[in-house]
């Protein structure tokens, strides 16, 4: 028995979303993943003083938006061939690592552990406590989630003004220097947050939990305590997360937190069929956009990339290309499906447990998405702790940037959610041509003309829906496990 | 007491445009002792959906989204974030709800009808905001302006059922206590049309100017300008900063417990007036015209800026002139002889 089925809007998601399912004998057999919004971001851009970019790429997205900041400035200060004072340089990975901690919170919290609480689960033996504890809106981790969250964005209230959207990051530092005290302050912030950290998400050591190796040492710690990490271990070894949602094998991380040389996670392709490490050359990704509603012919790298989006046709098909089926461009790498993300970016970085979720699973699945974001978590504080120590007040924070009247410049960080590319070309002083490869863009990619699916819609097939399911829950885990921003995708 | 509480509580459904989502996420972050979600239910407001937090998801969704649309599930309060894409050429196909193959902007027309106060969160709701930007290829307006516009998406004229025309809560984003006063007070029963100023924003924070409170306001008095980035002198002269233009509180009220645009070392772009996206010069450079930059402060005549000014600058003490061109205090203030008097 086979059927059709349109899944949207997917809630919990930054961003609009819709899946088609092909359902045979009760399983995906195929997907189609669409991105059924265009906003026009990088035609807007064209024309405008260089500089401008900075205010507006924040704006493509409000969860990802200081990570939109940093790949503009990078790709300015790439243009210029300007260098940041150290200072700078720990103010931008402060304000970075500040967004991307948050939003790690939030998607565990907000977005991902909502659905175990669904009357769907009830009668597991998890589900009082999880549907008590992460409840939609009303369930008590919420109510300590966000406070703590508030309190954690003061960091980015000191060093940048404000979150969202924020000016202060420029391509050679940041516009704000800190004093000494506000150090003093900035360590107090970390502290309150490392305490909610080691308390209801962990219930351990930061130190602790980056520690661990293994998967047997990671259930075996989960079982021996509770906590909400601990929570969704059990959680996820019940429903046997591990073996939902594998996409390909390829993983790409641009390296976080720092120039290339000695950034605090590597970057590179990590391939886990061969589990091989391959350096990451920017020059060999490409955008197709053979399924999208977007001119063009021929894959065509960043730096060359256009958006002209085909506006003919009927609401929901276009006659010029009815083989497409979605805004977003089919960006690969070498021609290759590549996911990114936290799993990527650990297991890039060498983490040895993220590398054995994945050689376990043989693959990306939901749990080793999930734990990786919170390794990552684990990470993180700590290395910040030591940028805001190594602060200096009185030395530079910010230095000047000249306008070039010809040039082009790559800017490559890494958002919550993976790999962020700006590619800027500048011609007679303005911007000539402006091209972002978002994290999501790579993640919900539609098929390129070769007609490989992208990684979520690989990642689908296989996935059960019972008959009277409308809404797969096992597609939402899958889905959310990958914490999408659409509105990145369709900037 | 109690009587704001005791009554049904107000329904509140918010729906997703075409934004960002920042504001969205500026509203997590509201100062609150156990989060936005506690303190609006405790207020009287009942979140009944919110794309962003709630746990019902796609025909579930679409299913209380229909019911409300045909008014079979009454609500109270409709809040919109994002832009109405009415493109192209009015078919609105640049935007589709997800799972519905129908256009946002008739879903939003729809519930308007419904809802007895509608809220437009951001300045993209509000006038169209970043995403008018440039040609505005995606035909982007707001609820109830198109950029300075009257008319929107909804029309000059439209009401909603409690007689209130569109509540722009405009910000890019939105501060989340403009949101939650504005919803606060309605609850309270205290919102009404001579609540709002001439662009339909709260008068509460739409009627300061970002320049009150601002703490640079010693360099501004002796126009110490920054000259670069970082610089600690006022922005207006040369970086492009339009707090003295900009109608909103946000040196009064803290960004994120700490901060502000310009507490963080950078201009106002004044993200809560219609047309900020685009200002016609570059964002961080002060237009001007014979040195003067064009862009006054609000409420003064150009003959006394000028004056002032000249005045102000033949006068400005060696510490602030230092201090205005350096990241950090190089010169302390003076110890006075004896007590303050
Ligand atoms: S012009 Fe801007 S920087 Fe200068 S005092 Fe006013 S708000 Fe502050
Ligand atoms: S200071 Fe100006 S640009 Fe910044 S949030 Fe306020 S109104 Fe918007």
């Amino acid at each position: 028995m086979s059927r059709r089925l349109t899944v949207g809007p997917f809630n919990r998601v930054e961003g609009d979303l819709e899946v088609t399912l092909d359902v045979e004998d009760g399983r995906v057999a195929a997907a189609r993943v669409n991105s059924p919004l265009y906003r026009g971001f990088e035609q807007m851009l064209v024309g405008k003083h260089p500089l401008d970019a900075l205010v507006v790429v924040p704006r493509i997205c409000g969860i990802c938006s200081v990570a939109q900041s940093a790949a503009a400035a990078a790709a300015l200060a790439d243009a210029s061939g300007l260098a940041m004072p150290d200072n700078g340089r720990l103010a931008h990975k402060l304000i970075l690592a500040g967004e991307n901690l948050a939003d790690h919170l939030t998607h565990f919290y907000l977005f991902f552990m909502p659905d175990f609480a669904r009357a769907q689960y009830a009668g597991r033996p998890w589900h009082a406590a999880v549907e008590r504890r992460f409840r939609a809106t009303t369930g008590e981790a919420v109510r300590e989630l966000l406070p703590a969250r508030a309190d954690f964005l003061r960091l980015i209230g000191y060093l940048a003004g404000k979150w969202p959207h924020s000016l202060a990051l420029q391509p050679g530092g940041t516009t704000r220097a800190v004093t000494p005290t506000e150090k003093v302050r900035l360590l107090a912030v970390l502290r309150d947050f490392r305490a909610f950290l080691e308390g209801p998400l962990f219930g351990d050591a930061l130190e602790n939990v980056a520690a661990l190796a293994t998967p047997d040492a990671l259930r075996a710690w989960g079982t021996a305590r509770s906590s909400d990490f601990a929570a969704f271990l059990a959680v996820a070894a019940d429903l046997r997360l591990d073996m939902l949602g594998r996409a390909g094998d390829l993983f790409l991380s641009h390296g976080a937190y720092g120039r290339s040389a000695d950034c605090l996670f590597a970057r590179g392709v990590w391939e886990q069929g061969i589990a091989q490490l391959a350096p990451f050359d920017a020059a060999l990704v490409a955008e197709d956009v053979s399924h999208a509603w977007l001119a063009g012919g021929a894959p065509l790298p960043p730096l060359h990339g256009e958006t002209q989006p085909l506006a003919g046709g009927g609401l929901n098909d276009c006659a010029e290309k009815p083989a497409a089926y979605s805004w977003c461009k089919a960006p690969r790498y070498e021609g290759r499906v590549a996911e990114t993300g936290a799993l990527a970016r650990q297991a890039v970085d060498g983490h040895p447990l993220a590398r054995a979720l994945l050689a376990e699973a043989g693959g990306g699945n939901v749990e080793a998405r999930v734990v990786a974001r919170l390794l990552e978590v684990a990470r993180l504080l700590p290395a910040m702790e030591e940028w805001v120590r190594a602060l200096a007040p009185g030395a530079p924070f910010c230095a000047q940037w000249t306008l070039p009247d010809e040039a082009q410049g790559v800017g490559l960080v890494e958002a919550a959610r993976g790999a962020l590319g700006h590619w800027l070309r500048i011609e007679r002083g303005r911007i000539a041509g402006y091209q972002i490869v978002a994290p999501t863009t790579w993640n919900f990619s539609p098929r390129d003309a070769a007609g490989t699916p992208g990684a979520l819609e690989q990642a689908l097939v296989g996935l059960p829906v019972g008959a009277d399911e409308k809404t797969p829950l096992a597609v939402q885990h899958v889905v959310r496990s990958f914490d999408p921003c659409m509105v990145c995708t369709v900037h | 007491m109690g009587a704001t509480t005791a009554a049904a509580p107000l329904r509140l459904l918010w729906f997703q445009a075409s934004g960002c989502g920042g504001c969205t996420q500026s509203l997590l972050g509201a100062e609150s002792r156990a989060g936005v979600f506690a303190q609006l239910a405790a207020s009287g407001i009942e979140l009944v959906f919110h794309p962003a937090v709630s746990e019902a998801s796609g025909d579930e969704f679409l299913a209380l989204l229909a019911d409300a649309a045909a008014g079979r599930r009454p609500f109270d309060i409709l809040c919109v974030e994002g832009a109405l894409l009415r493109g192209p050429q009015g078919s609105g196909r640049f935007h589709l709800l997800s799972g519905s193959g129908r256009p946002v902007i008739d879903w939003v027309r729809e519930l308007a009808a419904q809802a007895r106060y509608v809220l437009a969160i951001g300045t993209c709701t509000a006038f169209g905001g970043i995403n008018a930007a440039g040609d505005n290829v995606t035909e982007a307006c707001g609820l109830q302006f198109d950029g300075e516009a009257p008319g929107g998406l909804l029309g000059e004229r439209f009401r909603a059922a409690s007689g209130l025309p569109v509540i722009n809560v405009a910000g890019c984003p939105t501060h989340p206590g403009w949101v939650v006063d504005t919803l606060l007070s309605i609850a309270a029963g205290a919102l009404g049309a001579d609540d709002l100023d001439a662009w339909q924003r709260p008068r509460f924070y739409a009627e300061q100017l970002v320049h009150h409170g601002c703490a640079k306001n010693e360099f501004y008095e002796f126009k110490a300008s920054a000259q670069k980035h970082s610089d600690l002198g006022c922005l207006m002269e040369n970086m492009g900063c339009k707090g003295t233009q900009a109608h909103a509180d946000c040196n009064l009220r803290a960004w994120n417990g700490v901060g502000s645009c310009i507490r963080g070392g950078f201009a106002c772009i004044a993200c809560t007036e219609p047309g900020f996206e685009e200002p016609g010069h570059p964002f961080m450079e002060t237009p001007k015209v014979a040195g003067i930059p064009i862009g006054l402060p609000i409420d003064m005549p150009k003959a006394w800026f000028v004056a002032l000014a000249a005045l102000s600058k033949s006068a400005t003490p060696k510490r602030v002139r230092e201090n205005s061109r350096a990241d950090h205090p190089v010169v302390a203030p003076a110890l006075g002889k004896g007590r303050p008097k």
